[in-house]
């Protein structure tokens, strides 16, 4: 038995350099942009890897999927080749429940519509029918998988197959968990996304988005750390939010405490 | 409720078509009644139509119930006209229909001997025998010429076209001239010629699916050797499966670039024959299965890249094809800008497969956040909301079983209908507001007209998410 066990573990040690050496031979991680987040993840987020982002409630859905799009349109940004098309894969229920994607907005969060590509599918089996065929179709850039509630289909095999397809191809899948509960997956990270309130602009309206993200798990890495994540549109970036201002240099800096929104709120409606 | 049909059993027990039901229940209490449905008649003869296409590519309904074939250069695949006309009957009798044909010179001629049976043994005296109703006249016209006492089509052609012209105006002289051959009066064949067509037929039916598909490989990649020397690719594939009971099964793909590798092509039969909601059925078996390309576009040979393997674009394409084929055709779509200021019609999402150039999008304003959001409802959801003041921002919104209270807000901004499209010149003008909730949920929602000018309060609506 003891004799048997050296080898195995010596095996396993192979194996996991030989993957390791595959996937990142030449990838670069996608650098957010963000110091804390870069510095705490070695650089950023894998690219030609699996990432699950959840909105554990309702309200958090919006922000989810604007902070796995805004991931997408840095990752092809920053893509060494010119593979820079986006697949935004979504199940009929989901076109219902959250609303069509409206290329004008996807402009104005920093991405370029001809690239994007939207797929619906009629339900969850085809819906990850489709993703298999995505993953493994190396023009991509990225890919974003919506999915909506618990899919039981979508277990540790699936999304193992999932995150092996995506190490050979390359292409970086973002598999959006809209009200759901983290299971058993082999995604590369784990994140929960909520709204946090933008720092104002002028007359306290509202300003650039800002996402509370939550890195919940990663990989062969440390995990447990939220960041209070601003997307910067004109730069493509992330960065901490109210950091800020100065550069864009429209905006009386209003802090965002109690009583001064409070009287900052009254002059808005004064505006409108 | 009257007849409006009757087969040949029940006509010769005396019923006939415009018979009352009441009087035909009463004469033949064992009667059978079917509900008269032109729509099904209609897409039948239809089916038959296209079963027809074995014989001839120009076929030509002629509704309610009957077939036009061109089968000039066509009667000798199966013998003679004689032998055309046994298998063409043997099929449909098969079928539990009944048939009547004839030949003749021109379309409208077959048709008026085939319905109206004239005596004569050459075609033209078969046309002098002709009752006047073979015309196809208003039933005005129809009365006059008998009451005038020209009862058949050889009585007309006696009298001089001008009289006829006057009396009964120009259509009476042309369809004379058409049924007699002076005139010439074209088919509109249901099927244009396909660029490329290629057919096997079999000497037995086959009855598996299987060897069904495996000569469908063949064909296409017969198809595809035709495009390469034409240096040509095709973007619709359409394959035609004959079943030796008649009916034809066709299946169809459609590819963003053109294609002419017949392993795509069969993969993507592959996926439409998946997507079928009943699975192909051979019946009795196949007895000729035919591809036709019909929508070809230049392709010149492809390079290959240096290290191997394909382009980003060829990819992709090959993707849209796949996902288009098994999840429908508009399921893959991408977005075209449309040049208007109402947001719901500011983007066109089109068929990927068949998206045009790429569109010039209206680029954001440096500094500003973002002002449109990135998923919109359509149509907007209705939302309570309380105002401090009518015309002000709102203060708080009910949206789906949740109250939000509005930390911060900008807006109006004012969006007017377009009224310069609009017959009454009016419409709606909607006010738009940005708004954070308490929690950092970011919205966009419109009131719906102004206070004051309607007689209703004006309604408020959800239109999108932000971040």
């Amino acid at each position: 038995m003891r004799e048997s066990a050296i080898p195995l573990s010596a095996l396993r040690e192979r194996i996991a350099l030989e993957e390791q050496g595959r996937c990142t031979a030449m990838r670069l991680p996608v650098a957010s942009g963000h110091a804390g987040l870069d510095g705490f993840m070695e650089g950023g987020l894998g690219r030609g890897a699996l990432h699950e982002i959840f909105a554990k409630k309702r309200n958090d859905a919006g922000s989810a999927a604007i902070f796995a799009t805004v991931w997408a349109i840095r990752t092809v940004i920053q893509q060494p080749e010119d593979a820079q098309a986006l697949l935004w894969l979504r199940s009929a229920e989901a076109e219902r429940q959250s609303g069509r994607i409206y290329a004008p907005g996807f402009v104005e969060y920093g991405g370029d519509p001809e690239t994007l590509l939207l797929a619906c599918a009629r339900n969850d089996i085809a819906l990850l029918r489709a993703a298999a065929d995505a993953v493994r179709c190396t023009g991509l850039g990225a890919v974003i998988i919506e999915c909506r509630g618990n899919i039981p289909l979508l277990d540790l095999t699936a999304s193992r197959k999932l995150a092996l397809a995506v190490r050979d191809s390359g292409v970086t899948a973002f598999l959006l968990r809209i009200d759901a509960q983290p299971g058993p997956s082999a995604a590369h990270t784990r994140w929960a996304v909520r709204p946090a309130p933008s720092v104002p602009l002028a007359a306290n309206a509202p300003g650039p988005p800002v996402f509370e993200a939550e890195l919940l798990r990663q990989r062969a890495g440390p995990a447990g750390k939220i960041w209070q994540m601003e997307w910067d549109r004109d730069r493509r970036q992330f960065r901490e939010a109210g950091q800020e201002k100065a550069l864009s240099g429209i905006v009386v800096p209003v802090p965002a405490d109690g009583q001064m929104a409070d009287r900052a709120s009254e002059r808005a409606r004064l505006t409108g | 409720m009257r007849l409006a049909a009757v087969d040949a059993s029940a006509a010769a027990l005396g019923t006939t078509v415009g018979l009352s039901l009441g009087d035909a229940r009463a004469r033949l209490p064992g009667l059978e009644v079917r509900d008269h449905d032109p729509a099904s008649d209609g897409r039948w003869l239809a089916r038959l139509a296209d079963g027809c296409v074995r014989y001839t590519p120009m076929v030509e309904i002629d509704p309610p119930d009957g077939l036009i074939l061109d089968i000039a250069g066509c009667a000798h695949l199966l013998g003679n006209e004689a032998g055309l006309a046994t298998d063409v009957t043997k099929r449909l009798v098969r079928l539990g229909m009944t048939v009547r044909f004839a030949f003749a010179s021109n379309p409208d001629a077959a048709r008026a001997f085939t319905r109206y049976r004239p005596d004569g043994t050459d075609e033209a005296a078969m046309i002098q025998h002709l009752p006047i109703a073979a015309l196809r006249l208003d039933p005005q016209s129809e009365v006059g010429l008998r009451r005038a006492g020209l009862k058949t089509v050889g009585h007309i052609i006696k009298c001089p076209m001008a009289s006829i012209a006057a009396r009964f105006g120009e259509k009476a002289v042309t369809s004379l001239r058409r049924l007699t051959g002076e005139a010439d009066s074209p088919l509109a064949p249901r099927q244009t010629l396909p660029a490329i067509a290629v057919e096997r037929r079999f000497a037995e039916p086959v009855a598996r699916t299987e060897y069904a598909l495996k000569i469908l490989g063949e064909l296409v990649a017969e198809a595809g050797r035709t495009l390469e020397k034409r240096e040509a690719g095709g973007r619709t594939f359409a394959a035609m499966f004959f079943r030796s009971d008649g009916l034809a099964q066709s299946l169809a793909i459609e590819t963003s670039r053109p294609l002419r590798d017949a392993q795509a092509a069969m993969r993507l039969f592959g996926e439409r024959i998946e997507k079928l909601d009943d699975p192909l059925d051979p019946g009795f078996g196949y007895d000729s299965i035919s591809l036709t390309v019909p929508v070809t576009e230049p392709l010149s040979p492809a390079q290959l890249k240096l290290e191997g393997g394909r382009t980003h674009e060829t990819q992709i394409a090959a993707l849209v094809d796949r996902l288009s084929t098994r999840l429908g055709r508009g399921q893959v779509r991408r977005f075209r800008p449309c040049d208007t200021h109402i947001p719901e019609q500011a983007q066109l999402e089109l068929p990927a497969v068949e998206a045009g150039a790429p569109g010039q999008w209206h680029s954001p304003e440096t500094g500003e956040p973002p002002l449109r959001p990135f998923q919109l409802f359509d149509p907007p959801q209705p939302i309570e909301v309380i105002a401090e003041v009518p015309d002000g921002p709102p203060h708080r919104f009910h949206w789906r079983h949740a109250t939000h209270d509005i930390a911060r807000a900008e807006g109006p901004e004012r969006i007017a209908s377009e009224w310069w499209r609009r017959k009454d010149m009016k419409g709606v003008t909607r006010d738009y507001y940005r708004v954070e909730d308490a929690c950092g949920c970011r919205f966009w929602i419109f009131r719906h007209g102004l206070y004051g000018t309607g007689k209703r309060m004006p309604l408020w609506y959800m239109h999108g998410v932000f971040a």
